[in-house]
């Protein structure tokens, strides 16, 4: 196994083009138990966090920019960030241990390609935009439309995720994420929901978005969730309408962390607390 | 092909020669001959080979031992000055909070990382801070008490 931490993001997507089984190393917390489980045996190792875009939170256009390979200790330590999108944060801070959260960063959590992973929907209910690098130059792909299916990305070969971008955020906005686990801490998502919403001076809801994970082969953005808030001044009967088309978007798997039924359910309960934080949130901000 | 690494090991600018395969946890302990971090699961779900990378609390064996090229890394082996032991160690001992010690090292490598972030962290603070280190013996509770009173005779100190 070679191991290569080029400077540049296009000497990167150079390097992962040239060989048939090349893997991004960016906090490592999920390849490296990979590779020593012989899950994966690459030949070549890509460490990107010599590339200053990757390790770099920004502010631009009035929004930020997070580099793919920032760990989750490092943007809970970005104040600013954190009370702009204080749910975004606090998922990618329920990845794994204080160890964990020490080097896993957004674009690995993404790239690792679980369904459960924990900060994908609260970046798909914040509008995240994932700035692409390959050996054709600089794209922009929404986060909800990378994963495909477990382990399968929509990623050509030689293109790394080098940032996201999260827009600028109206007055009045809030957001957040709950997930269900069976204990209260270090474990994977048997439902995990992110709710992002913006409110006018009235207090009617003037933009949602829901994104849902372990509810189907990818995470998903349910519009319909947030069609339903839209216009409202997110009342029981707004919640309501949510949480049936949160349920009506679930296709989940029965495993040993939960059953068909259980998730739905579960979903529907989580996306209704979420989204009463994030009112909560938006009405004070 | 094998990497010279240089880094900084508790403050001592050391080299050493590695594999891209091999783990800092591997290094550490194989080729500097630092013995006192553990290797417990291997794969970043117990704490044992807690260490500071540039100041940030990690598992050593979710880290490349190439990776550390450059960086300032601290282990357990810089907690003690000469034979005066930490007060963490210390007060571990007083409360008896470890049997077989395996997890110890680790655990006092993420103790000591909180307490230099916050200096009074409440009980659940602490238990959420070290949910990524298990210990198998304790029962953790006389881990808890013993990190709060070091962190309190550390506040008066």
């Amino acid at each position: 196994m070679r191991y290569e931490s080029p400077d540049t993001i296009e000497a990167a997507a150079k390097l992962l083009a040239s060989e048939s089984d090349a893997r991004v190393l960016a906090g490592g917390t999920d390849l490296l138990v990979q590779i020593r489980a012989e899950v994966l045996s690459p030949s070549l190792v890509v460490d990107i966090k010599r590339i200053a875009e990757t390790r770099t939170v920004k502010e631009e256009n009035g929004g930020y920019r997070i580099g793919a390979a920032v760990p989750g200790a490092e943007l809970k330590e970005h104040p600013a960030l954190k009370k702009t999108w204080p749910g975004v944060i606090e998922a990618a801070n329920l990845i794994g241990s204080t160890q964990v959260q020490g080097r896993a960063s957004l674009g690995g959590n993404l790239c690792n390609g679980s369904p459960a992973a924990d900060s994908v929907p609260a970046m798909i209910a914040a509008g995240a935009v994932a700035s692409i690098v390959g050996p054709n130059g600089r794209r922009e792909l929404p986060v909800e439309d990378i994963m495909l299916a477990p382990r399968k990305l929509a990623l050509q070969k030689g293109e790394i995720i080098a940032s996201f971008t999260l827009p600028k955020r109206p007055p009045h906005s809030g957001d957040a994420y709950l997930r269900f686990i069976p204990r209260t801490e270090m474990d994977i998502a048997v439902v995990g929901c992110g709710v992002s919403l913006t409110l006018d001076g009235s207090g009617t809801c003037t933009a949602a978005r829901v994104g849902l994970g372990a509810v189907a082969a990818r995470p998903l953005l349910v519009e319909d969730a947030g069609k339903a808030l839209v216009g409202t001044k997110v009342d029981e009967a707004a919640l309501d309408k949510m949480v049936t088309a949160v349920r009506a978007a679930c296709k989940p798997i029965d495993d040993k962390r939960g059953t068909i039924e259980f998730r739905i359910d579960v979903a529907g309960v989580l996306a209704k607390r979420t989204a009463l934080i994030a009112l909560e949130r938006a009405r004070k901000a | 092909m094998k990497h010279h690494v240089t880094t900084t090991v508790n403050g001592d600018e050391v080299e050493f020669l590695c594999e891209t395969e091999q783990t800092l946890l591997e290094c550490l302990r194989e080729e500097l001959e630092l013995t006192g971090t553990k290797e417990g699961c291997g794969s970043g779900d117990c704490g044992a080979c807690s260490v500071l990378l540039d100041g940030r609390l990690v598992c050593s064996c979710l880290v490349l031992g190439v990776e550390a090229t450059g960086k300032r890394i601290e282990t357990i082996e810089g907690m003690a000055q000469g034979d005066t032991l930490h007060p963490l160690q210390r007060k571990f001992l007083e409360h008896a909070a470890l049997q077989c010690g395996i997890c110890t090292p680790g655990v006092l490598v993420a103790a000591k990382s909180l307490l230099e972030k916050n200096p009074d962290p409440s009980e659940t603070e602490v238990r959420y801070w070290l949910a990524g280190n298990l210990c198998r013996c304790t029962g953790y509770d006389k881990i808890i008490r013993a990190v709060m009173d070091a962190a309190a005779e550390m506040r008066g100190a």
